[in-house]
Formats: C-alpha cells, structure tokens, sequence
C-alpha cells in the first residue's frame, strides 16, 4: 500500500464519525458514544481529537495544531504532520488564516469566526466521574440533570482550600441541560467557550464525542458566594507586554530566575511583529 | 370512662401442638371518671392480663373495650398509639428505656411527644423525680443502672407526668419504702381527684382500702377458675 | 387523615421463587413500623421495592406527593422518583458505606442533597452541614474529615445526617443498627427516636432485632417466606403474637 485514504480513516469511519459529531451538535453538551478506531498513535495523544479532525477535514482546509497554546511542541508537530502526510492539506501557525484547529489544553486568544471549527482533545468526557465511577449511573445522572455531585466536588475544594481550586477542565452547564467537561483547558478560557465557531470535542480512549455549536450559552459552575473567576498569572508577558492573555511560567536559570510569556505563541508573535 | 363490656380471650401456643388456653371470659366492668377500681383475685387468675388488653397490649378475642370513645378491642394500632400518648396511662412494674438516656428525659418524654415545650417538660420531670427522692445527681444517669426501688419510682413520674383522663397502674407501690409509698399514694389521690378513672392492681391491702372505691374479682372472669 | 403511604397487593418475584407478595398497608403521617422477620423473609425486598430501588411485580405503592396527593410512585417517571428520593424520602442502609461518598468530606456528603436540590450558597450549605452535624452528635471540627476517618457509629450518625438534611418525610431503614456494637446502638436508637418525634417523621424499618423495633416501631409487620404473617401494634404483637411464626420468633430471644 502506498498512499493512505484521505486523512488516514477510510470513509465509513469518517461517516460514521460525522453522525455523531451531527448528533453531538444536536445536543450540544451530550456525549455521543462512537466506535473509536486504533489510531497510529498512543492513547493519550489525542486521538480522539485526530479522528474528529479527519472526520471534518477536507483538502481545502488550512489546519492548525495547538499544544498548550503552542505550535511548536511535540504533540503538535507530529499531528500537524500526520495530517500533511496522510491529507496533503495546507497547514500554518496563524490562528486567522487556520479553518481547521485541533487543540490540546487551549483556546487561542484570537477570538474564533464563524467559518471556523475546533477540535479539542479530551483525555476523560466524563465531568463526574471522579466522584461516580459508574458508567450506568453518570448517564442516568446526566439524563434526569441530577447534578448535585457536581457541585459537591467544588463544594469539596472550597472546604480544603478556601476557593474553588479546580484550575482547568472547570466544569460547565450548556444551555441549562447538560454539564461538560470542556477538556483540560484552563478555567481562564472558559469565558471564551461562548463563541462563533464550531467546537467539536473528541476522547479517542473512552469513545466519546460531543460538541458546541456557535454562540452556545456555556456557563461554568459556581457558587452564589464563591462566584466563577477565569484566573491567570498576575504579571505581562515578558515578550509581548499583554497584561490579557494567558501566561506560562519559565524557568529561565538555576537561581530562581523565571519570566511570564504568553502561552499562545501566535497571538504573542503577532503581537512582538505588529509592534516591531 | 372506662367500659369494659363482656370481653374473653385464649392464648393459642402453635409450637406446642396448637394448645388453646382460654384466660378469659366474659369480663366486664365500669370505671367513671374519678373512680378508681381495683382488680383482685389469686395470681394466675388474669389481673394482669385485663389490664393488658385494655391497655391494647394483649389483643381481645370477643368483647368491647371502651376508653373514652376508643374500642381498644377493634382499634387500629394508630388509633390505640393516640390513646395511649392523650388518653390512657399506663404504670408497669417493668422500666423499659432506651439505654443511655438521661432519667429527666426517660420522665419528661410522655410531654414532649404530646407538644410540650422541652423546657416545660424537664421542668415538670423535674419536679416529679424530686417529689418522689430520686437524688438530683441521677437525674443526669439512664436508669437502667438503678436499683429497683428507684427504677419504680422512675417508672411512676412517667406515668404521671402527663395528666392522663385513664390510668391503669400495675402494683405501684410495690418495692417501695413508706415515706415513696405515701407519695405515691398520694399522687394517685391527686389523679382521681382531677377526674382520672384508674384501674390498678395492688398486693398492698392497705394502699387497696384507701384508694380504691370498689374491687372486682377477676377470678369470675376466669374459664375454669369461676367458683 | 390521610395516609402518607398506601400500598397495595404488592409483589415480587424472582423467577419463579417469591420475593415478596400480597403485601397492603397503610402507614399514616409520624408513624413509624417496624419489618421484621428472618434472613430471606422478603423484607429487604419490599422494603427496596417500597423506595424505588426494585421494581415490583405487581401493585402499588402510593405516596402522598406534596403537589398532587397520592400518586402510584411503581409507575411514576424515574425522574420524578429520583425527585423523591432525594427531598421526601430518605433510605438509610446497613452499611453506611453504601449510602455515603466515602471520598468526600462529611460536610460534603451531607451538603449533597442539598445541592441536588440547587442549593448555591456555599455559607448556607455549610452552616446546614454544621447545624445537622451537630443534631447527630458529630462535632463541627470533624466536617472536613472524611468518613473514613470515622467509626461506624459515626459513620451511621453521619448518613442519617445526609439523608434528613432536606427534611423528608418518610425514611426507609434497612437494619440501620446492625454491625454496630451494642452501646453504639442505643445511642443511634435514642437519636433516631428523637430525630423521629421533633421531625413527625414517618419510617419504615428493617430488622430482626426485636428489641429495637420495640424501642422505636408504633406497628409491627411479620414476614415469612415473602408473606405478612401478622401484623398490628408494635407491643401486641411482641407480648400477645398470634401466628406460630411471631411466637417462635418471640421466644427465640435470647434473654439478658
């Protein structure tokens, strides 16, 4: 064999996986169960978010590889790659000109259009299964919207540490209905889950798809009196200056020297370029 | 207030080849308000057991048992329950308590399920329990370590602390000395004199000659033992 | 008055082998009847079809919803007897192991219910975990200890506080004093009894402890082989029983 079906999956998968991302932006927040196929990769990686992404792209797609925020970290080269090779579709590093972006723990801070889709990888769909381990039970509880766990588990951070320390995949409500894990990003881009495009969220490991479509009301739990705060590091970046964006921590010696630079290497670059 | 119109009963053992026992037959009797009977007759010959089915603790065969406007005999059990927590008191020779709670509380709990305020109801336990000698610092103790003097005397302030129009008291004043005894007696002086009707069974001739208006002999109520 | 439970003809089987059948009665407001018999008896069974934890075979199980009176809870939307099991009913396990979240803290499992019911004032969650913590005896100091840490009397206090916590109505317990050492009992037997009178709680409860139905159940029902063999007040039916079964089952008791 010497070339590979476009974007790897053979049609039928592909087929397959549109109907539940149809159906997953039907019922926006609703993990759809789906037949996950072994990818050739690690689970872990992010293969669900790569069958999602080979299940919407097409050749004239232009695709961007998110990693943490950055574009030029492992994960984010070799899926970029895989696609290059098994798709031939164009690929960049800039968050405007991409119509396809696949993400791992990060919304770019470029505000998303309609002609857009994100794919997020998602490691666990399940927002309650650390305090339910029952399948059978978290889908009824999701079913009869019996969500007093969820607020359990933020009730149980304020009680150890006097706040809601749950930092990334905050849990969230859409549209008054369904309660989603929207995968490990941190809580500070929650507020932009509310957006023009298309999101599509995919777990390869445990077969679960579910998706938002544009302009969906996404609210992040909270409590009356410890209200939802999408938190960073209180410093500017150290390349770009933006006092908005989020920021990494580095380490840059051995003597306790460290610097805050934006996480999103794009929107940081733009910004360092524009300025120059 | 008390009507007790001709009742019988048998005791049927089934493990014991479904030996039938009849105890009692054609009972009855009257007790007005303010009146105070006494029942008398050889031991074995049923005092108790009377006094049992009209408390609805032993079910009755045939018959009707009147309290107030309640036939205990053909009641339901949330109806003898109502009775029994407004209407009809009950004096045992028995303590039975959950372990570990306070003696005031054991007292002043015929109050408290009846609405009284818990304040109210310690305070009248109180006053019962130093009425008839049980030393204050035991007040605080459950009374299932007591002796049985004291456990009867427990037992009495229960009994009286809700002013029940019915009273039936089983051997009240046995295991006492005379200074309790002659409180006791005196609280069921009281009792009558607010209109109680009571029933009780007494060994204690002398304590029987000054309470009681009249004495009915059980024994004619008794299969087999009628003379 | 009206009953607050009615049940009818219920029953059911397991296969061909009876779980329980042709079980009626009425339970009213504040009344609290005791289920006994032995292992196998059916009790549990009817017991967990009366909560919603089974469904029977046939009958029904009425209960005296606050909205809209008797409804047949065997038919109702699970839904809506989800609904039910976590504001009017309470279901208080042998085990508290099975009726509490051993991983979260007994603040926690105690605020849950109130959170199911959109409680979202984390101060007022709190100061009612810390108020119902306190009526079962555990003091404020241990609310962010989990269940673990505690005994099983505590552990048992500490469920009965996360089931009553959004005052119900009716509270099934299933052999609520078992495996637990004897002293421990009768603390658990006068809370409950407490719980019972200050709240006008009606309960239904599992055992084959004689001696705490007698201390806490106003009526008696007796099984055998999935059947009521006798029913009535709690003392009648202990010091006059009537089927042989009660009898030998009376006399069976070890005295102490």
């Amino acid at each position: 064999m010497t070339e590979y079906n476009f974007a790897y999956l053979d049609e039928q998968t592909k087929r397959m996986i549109r109907r539940a991302i149809l159906k997953g932006l039907a019922i926006p927040g609703y993990q759809v169960p789906f037949a996950s196929r072994e990818m050739p990769m690690p689970y872990g990686w992010g293969t669900g978010g790569v069958q999602v992404s080979a299940a919407v792209l097409t050749p004239d797609d232009t695709l961007k590889v998110i990693d943490q925020g950055a574009d030029d970290t492992t994960n984010a080269v070799s899926i970029r790659r895989f696609f290059q090779r098994t798709a031939g579709v164009a690929v960049t590093e800039k968050t405007t000109q991409a119509s396809v972006i696949q993400t791992r723990h990060r919304i770019p801070e470029q505000a998303l259009r309609e002609d857009q889709i994100i794919v997020y990888q998602v490691p666990i769909p399940e927002p309650l299964r650390f305090l339910e381990p029952s399948e059978v039970e978290t889908r009824k509880m999701h079913a009869l919207e019996d969500y007093g766990l969820m607020h359990v588990k933020l009730y149980e951070d304020i009680s150890q540490h006097g706040a809601i320390a749950t930092a990334y995949a905050y849990p969230v409500k859409v549209e008054g209905r369904y309660v989603m894990d929207p995968s490990p990003i941190p809580k500070f881009d929650n507020p932009k889950l509310d957006m023009a495009a298309i999101q599509l969220f995919g777990a390869g490991r445990e077969q679960r798809i579910y998706a938002l479509p544009p302009y969906t009301k996404v609210v992040s739990l909270d409590f009356d009196d410890y209200p939802f705060q999408p938190t960073k590091a209180e410093h500017a970046c150290a390349l770009c200056g933006s006092t908005t964006s989020y920021l990494d921590e580095l380490i840059t010696d051995d003597a306790g020297g460290r610097m805050f630079i934006c996480s999103d290497t794009d929107y940081c670059a733009t910004r360092v370029e524009e300025a120059a | 207030m008390i009507s007790v119109e001709n009742v019988s009963k048998s005791f049927t053992l089934h493990n014991q080849g479904s030996t039938e026992i009849p105890v009692m037959a054609g009972a009855s009797l009257r007790v007005a308000a303010g009146e105070c009977v006494a029942l008398v007759g050889a031991s074995g010959a049923g005092k108790s057991t009377l006094m049992r089915m009209i408390y609805g603790n032993y079910l009755t065969a045939a018959g009707r048992i009147m309290v107030g406007d309640v036939d205990v005999a053909s009641a339901v059990p949330r109806d003898i329950i109502a009775l029994r927590r407004r209407t009809l008191g009950y004096v045992s020779q028995f303590l039975r308590v959950v372990p570990r709670v306070p003696t005031i509380d054991v007292v002043a709990e015929p109050l408290l399920v009846t609405g009284t305020a818990p304040e109210d109801a310690r305070a009248k336990a109180a006053d019962l329990l130093a009425r008839l000698n049980i030393p204050e610092r035991l007040w605080g103790l459950s009374p299932t370590t007591f002796s049985g003097g004291e456990q009867q005397r427990v037992n009495i302030a229960r009994g009286f602390a809700f002013p029940y129009p019915a009273l039936l008291l089983d051997e009240p004043t046995a295991s006492l000395d005379p200074v309790n005894r002659a409180t006791v007696l005196a609280m069921v002086q009281e009792a009558k004199a607010r209109g109680a009707a009571i029933i009780g069974i007494f060994h204690d001739h002398a304590a029987r000659e000054e309470l009681c208006d009249r004495q009915v002999d059980v024994t004619r109520f008794t299969p087999g033992l009628a003379a | 008055m009206t009953p607050l439970l009615q049940v009818e003809n219920l029953a059911k089987y397991y296969g061909a082998r009876i779980g329980c059948a042709d079980v009626s009665f009425d339970l009213y407001p504040g009344e609290v009847m005791g289920i006994v018999g032995e292992s196998g008896s059916g009790k549990s069974t009817l017991l967990n079809c009366l909560a919603g934890h089974l469904k029977p075979d046939h009958g029904a199980v009425r209960f005296a919803t606050r909205a809209e009176g008797l409804r047949d809870t065997v038919t109702m939307s699970e839904p809506e007897r989800r609904m039910l099991g976590r504001t009017d009913w309470a279901f208080v396990h042998q085990h508290a192991r099975d009726g509490l979240r051993m991983n979260v803290s007994a603040g926690g499992n105690v605020g849950e219910r109130l959170m199911a019911v959109n409680a979202r004032h984390y101060g007022d969650i709190r100061a009612q975990a810390i108020d119902w913590l306190g009526r079962v005896e555990i003091t404020e100091d241990r609310i962010d200890d989990r269940p673990t840490a505690f005994s099983g009397g505590m552990q048992q206090r500490l469920q009965i506080a996360r089931n009553l916590v959004t005052g119900p109505r009716l509270v099934f317990m299933d052999e609520p004093t078992g495996g637990l050492d004897v002293s421990v009992q009768a603390r658990l037997l006068d809370l409950l009894r407490g719980l019972v009178r200050d709240m006008g709680l009606s309960a239904i409860i599992v055992t084959h402890d004689l001696a705490v139905v007698r201390l806490l159940a106003d009526r008696l029902m007796v099984m055998k082989d999935g059947h009521v063999v006798e029913t009535g007040l709690t003392d009648q039916v202990l010091d006059d029983p009537q089927h042989g079964y009660t009898q030998l089952l009376v006399s069976s008791v070890l005295q102490v």
